[in-house]
């Protein structure tokens, strides 16, 4: 196996008019070819801006103050734009929750998917590009596609939008896929259709996915590894069966008791008091410490780093001992 | 509703400390409705009174120019009334007729657009085809229309005396549908809303409900329409009063303050003219101005809070 | 269950979306026909509630299940069919009538921040509801039982001068559970409660939902998508697809063991914590649409045991050995 994508503390910060707030704080992970890594967390945990700060499309306020995210030795945060476009969409593709903003209302799924070729790939023919839209139309198992690709989004379900979204991110082979939230806008049976499909895609075309979700469960049935993030920093990250089984941070561990599934039913839930802080106001040290149940002193002073927890999973939390060969 | 703090916190008080344009607009209309208001105080002469009028101080160039006198800064007009008194009672008739025809049209619009965008049915399509109706007509030809009627009921020197409140009637009732269309369009965007729903299933009664519920979240898009309408209104005004339609050269608003002066402009009392041209243009822009301002600070679309 | 509060019977709601007078002319077979269209949101759904119990009702996106909580608030009239409130129909009553009934019956919604009007105070969220059902309260009176409830929903009742923007979504929907419970309800209607909020925030409102249930014997009516949560909470599911329930049973025979294909596709769709192999039984096509309703069962399109019954006549709630009702008739044929 080889490196994919090396994110490397990551810094993303927002220059708003109250002042300038950090979004992600030092995020760091590394994705193998063919690799399905889950970045997990709430909303305002940073793991959106995250995805989107790998193919550069932070929206205005926001900006990557520094690290590096090195993708076959190349770093996209010092791409030129230009460098950017050619590959995002093309060895970088990405899936957005809801399939109405990517796709075009007033044009034919058809023509949507032979543009994006034609644009990544000049010379392509016009029959070429037909024939590859119908290939992947196939592959994400849509009934007639010849028939769809002369139809319009809107004549689709919320699902088979969301397939078509998938077949126009594998049209140019990505290497990689970024999918913030991919079907969190849909019902339980088509989010278990749509996941099963991606997890197909990626062991047979040996392609990388970063899957975003605030949906453990989900995550837990995809990745091979996740990585939780909590108020802009990764606070556990492992093997997926490891974390969810048996989770080191206290965060992590709260969110899993706090899943209806992990308590008897009619019980009280395990909450986790407090909400996560905005970014405008996250607490000195650890960013968890005014919620977590072992606070200790050292957590109010300085931010801990990743270390590694009782079973191989890396936590950032002072409840174990750092080592010092760790990197 | 919103207290002096919050205003200090908000959007629209952060926006408008960095819109030059905004502020001085602001300003100008500001310093020129008080001077509007403060007319019998400001003014150097009284217009009105026929005692400080000399007809043998007639069509006197303003202090700069050649034959100018100290006494009438800006001139005087084809009657010798000092320029700069006539056009600020112009003005605070312009305004007034401008602000009421306003607050009628609101009263109105806001009234039909609330309970035809909340009850729907027959009322709602009612009342928004009498807007189509309304407004597919020239507000000049109904005030034509009236006003030839109603000066041949009342007779042309009295007139003069129900100028303002027929003005202030006419413009008012013919724009309201700009304000019934505009509530109408935000009552339907909150009556889905689920506050709404609470609010029924708290038992209020509808009129309540619209009232105190739904009616404060439509008063951004009033605001912002407001401030186009007044402009409206007062070129309307200016425009009766200029085709002779409104009011009498005795007490002139600044577009009959115009009519007076048009035909001496080729004669070289250019002043008479365009000095109360200027002025309404300023009056007219600044509110303007500040209206384009709200509508990018509400509008949603824009708003990056 | 013999203190019923709550009485469904064979309700039906159905949508005029024909818009104007010349939306509804249409042309077939060479004539010109005036024709309305309907969306048939609730058709012929009956139930029990009792007091003190929670009834979830569970379906996919459209299913009709927030048109079904609406309906019995009495936000939409119903076309056809019975709600009763301790005994007494309330389907047809008018405003004024309705009003003893608005404060045994509250409701709670999705969206924490659509839900609180933007432009009141929480105080005038709260205290105009309570002053409206009770007038002769002072202003005393009034605001301790605003402070007894904000801090009952575990709020500050310190922030009741603030607006709905200065809050979070998790402390809006305490609030939105405080507004519900100031005028002292029995039942409580709850559409999706916690699926706008975060995961951590969905378990302090579900916990807080359950404290007040025992804290003041509350019915609820909790309608969601997400069958765990519903797992967890309820005493009694009813499963709807397409209007119609099709399966309605206590919370643990049905997790144990569904008997309505569509509730085994719906749970075979949950994703586990633990992982491991998908068991996730594919449903064929997509849910049709509520206007043109399939014949016979409404599910005969995509289940994998439909014959030619299905196809012809709609199946009935019929109750099981267990208990449980299910609209089947391969169930009832013994095929299923």
């Amino acid at each position: 196996m080889s490196t994919l994508l090396e994110v490397k503390d990551l810094v993303i910060k927002f220059a708003l008019r109250t002042g300038e707030v950090t979004a992600t704080n030092g995020v760091s992970f590394t994705l193998q070819k063919g690799e399905r890594l889950g970045l997990v967390g709430e909303s305002g945990a940073g793991k959106s801006v995250t995805g989107f700060s790998i193919i550069n499309l932070i929206s205005k306020p926001g900006y990557i103050a520094s690290g590096e995210v090195d993708f076959q030795g190349e770093n996209l945060a010092k791409v030129s734009d230009e460098r950017m476009r050619s590959l995002r969409g093309n060895r970088i593709s990405m899936i957005f929750q809801d399939p109405m903003m990517t796709l075009n209302p007033v044009l034919t799924i058809g023509t949507q998917m032979t543009e994006t070729l034609h644009q990544h790939n000049p010379g392509m023919s016009q029959d070429e590009a037909r024939n590859i839209a119908l290939e992947k139309l196939r592959k994400v198992y849509i009934p007639s596609p010849e028939k769809r690709l002369a139809q319009f989004p809107h004549e689709f379900s919320g699902g088979m939008r969301q397939r078509i979204i998938i077949a126009i991110a594998l049209l140019t082979d990505p290497e990689l896929i970024i999918a913030d939230e991919p079907t969190t806008a849909l019902d339980v049976t088509i989010q278990a259709e749509i996941m099963e499909l991606l997890m197909e895609l990626c062991e047979t075309d040996d392609m990388g996915l970063i899957l975003i979700t605030h949906d453990l469960a989900v995550v837990g049935q995809v990745t091979q590894n996740i990585a939780v993030m909590y108020a802009g920093s990764i606070v556990e990250k492992g093997a997926t069966s490891q974390v969810i089984s048996d989770p080191q941070h206290p965060y992590t561990q709260g969110l899993i008791a706090a899943l209806p599934q992990s308590s008897r039913q009619g019980e009280r839930l395990n909450q986790i008091p407090g909400m996560m802080p905005t970014l405008k106001d996250i607490p000195p040290g650890c960013s968890f410490n005014p919620r977590c149940a072992h606070v200790m002193d050292v957590c109010k002073i300085e931010v801990p780093q990743l270390r590694v927890g009782k079973n191989g999973n890396l936590v950032a939390c002072y409840l174990y001992p750092l080592k010092k060969e760790q990197r | 509703m919103m207290t002096f703090a919050g205003f200090k916190d908000s959007f629209l008080w952060y926006s408008f400390k960095r819109d030059k344009i905004a502020i001085i607009s602001l300003l100008v209309l500001v310093l020129l409705v008080m001077v509007a208001v403060f007319a019998p105080l400001v003014a150097p002469y009284d217009p009105y009174d026929p005692e400080m009028i000399d007809i043998m101080n007639s069509e006197i160039p303003p202090v700069w120019e050649d034959g100018g006198e100290k006494a009438f800064v800006l001139g005087t007009d084809s009657q010798g009334r000092d320029m700069l008194s006539t056009m600020i009672y112009g003005m605070r008739v312009s305004l007034i007729i401008g602000f009421g025809a306003v607050a009628l049209q609101a009263i109105l619009g806001v009234f039909i657009g609330l309970f035809a965008g909340y009850h729907g049915g027959f009322l709602d399509s009612f009342f928004m085809r009498a807007a189509d109706v309304q407004l597919s007509f020239s507000y000049l030809m109904v005030a034509i229309f009236m006003s030839a009627i109603l000066q041949a009921i009342v007779g042309v020197a009295r007139f003069g005396e129900i100028a303002v409140p027929f003005l202030i009637l006419v413009i008012g009732f013919s724009q309201w549908p700009q304000y019934a269309r505009t509530v109408r369009a935000s009552v339907l965007a909150e009556r889905n809303k689920e506050y709404v729903e609470a609010a029924r299933v708290a038992g209020f009664p509808s009129a309540q409900i619209i009232i105190k519920q739904i009616f404060p979240n439509t008063l951004s898009p009033i605001l912002v329409l407001s401030t186009i309408q007044v402009a409206n209104a007062v070129m309307s005004e200016a425009a009766l009063s200029f085709l002779g339609l409104g009011m009498p050269i005795d007490r002139p608003s600044l577009g009959s303050l115009i009519n007076s002066g048009f035909e001496f402009i080729f004669s070289g009392a250019w002043w008479i003219t365009a000095l109360p041209g200027l002025l309404l243009v300023i009056l007219v822009l600044s509110i303007n101005m500040l209206g384009d301002f709200l509508r990018d600070v509400f509008n949603p679309k824009l708003y990056k809070g | 269950m013999n203190d019923t509060l709550l009485s469904v019977k064979n309700l039906y709601k159905h949508f005029d979306i024909s818009g104007g007078f010349l939306d509804q002319i249409k042309f077939s077979q060479g004539r010109l026909k005036c024709e309305k269209t309907w969306v048939k949101a609730v058709n012929n759904v009956s139930f029990d509630l009792a007091a003190g119990e929670t009834f979830s009702v569970v379906g996919e996106s459209g299913c009709g299940k927030s048109t079904l909580g609406r309906t019995i608030m009495g936000l939409y009239p119903p076309n056809g069919g019975e709600i009763s409130y301790r005994g007494s129909r309330i389907d047809g009553l008018d405003h004024k009538q309705l009003l003893p009934y608005r404060k045994k019956m509250q409701m709670v919604f999705q969206d924490p921040y659509a839900s609180l009007n933007p432009r009141k105070t929480i105080r005038q969220a709260l205290a105009d509801p309570l002053r409206f059902h009770n007038p002769q309260l002072t202003e005393g009176e009034i605001k301790d039982r605003i402070d007894e409830v904000m801090l009952q929903v575990g709020s500050d009742p310190q922030w009741i001068s603030r607006m709905p923007h200065e809050f979070s979504g998790g402390q809006r929907q305490r609030i939105s559970i405080a507004r519900a419970l100031i005028v002292d309800p029995e039942f409580i209607v709850a559409d999706e409660p916690i699926s706008a909020l975060d995961v951590s925030i969905q378990a302090q409102i579900l916990n807080l939902m359950m404290d007040l249930q025992q804290q003041r014997n509350l019915a609820y009516l909790f309608i969601a998508h997400d069958l765990s949560v519903v797992e967890h909470l309820s005493d009694r599911v009813g499963v709807m697809y397409l209007g119609t329930v099709c399966e309605l049973s206590e919370t643990g025979i049905l997790f144990e063991q569904p008997r309505h294909p569509y509730t085994q596709a719906l749970m075979s769709a949950i994703p586990k914590l633990e992982g491991g192999a998908s068991t996730h039984v594919r449903l064929k096509g997509e849910v049709p649409t509520p206007i043109n309703l399939p014949s016979g069962c409404v599910f005969h399109g995509r289940c994998p045991y439909v014959n030619q019954r299905c196809i012809d006549e709609i199946p009935q709630l019929n109750r099981l050995d267990d208990g449980r009702q299910v609209a089947c008739h391969g169930v009832e044929e013994g095929r299923i």
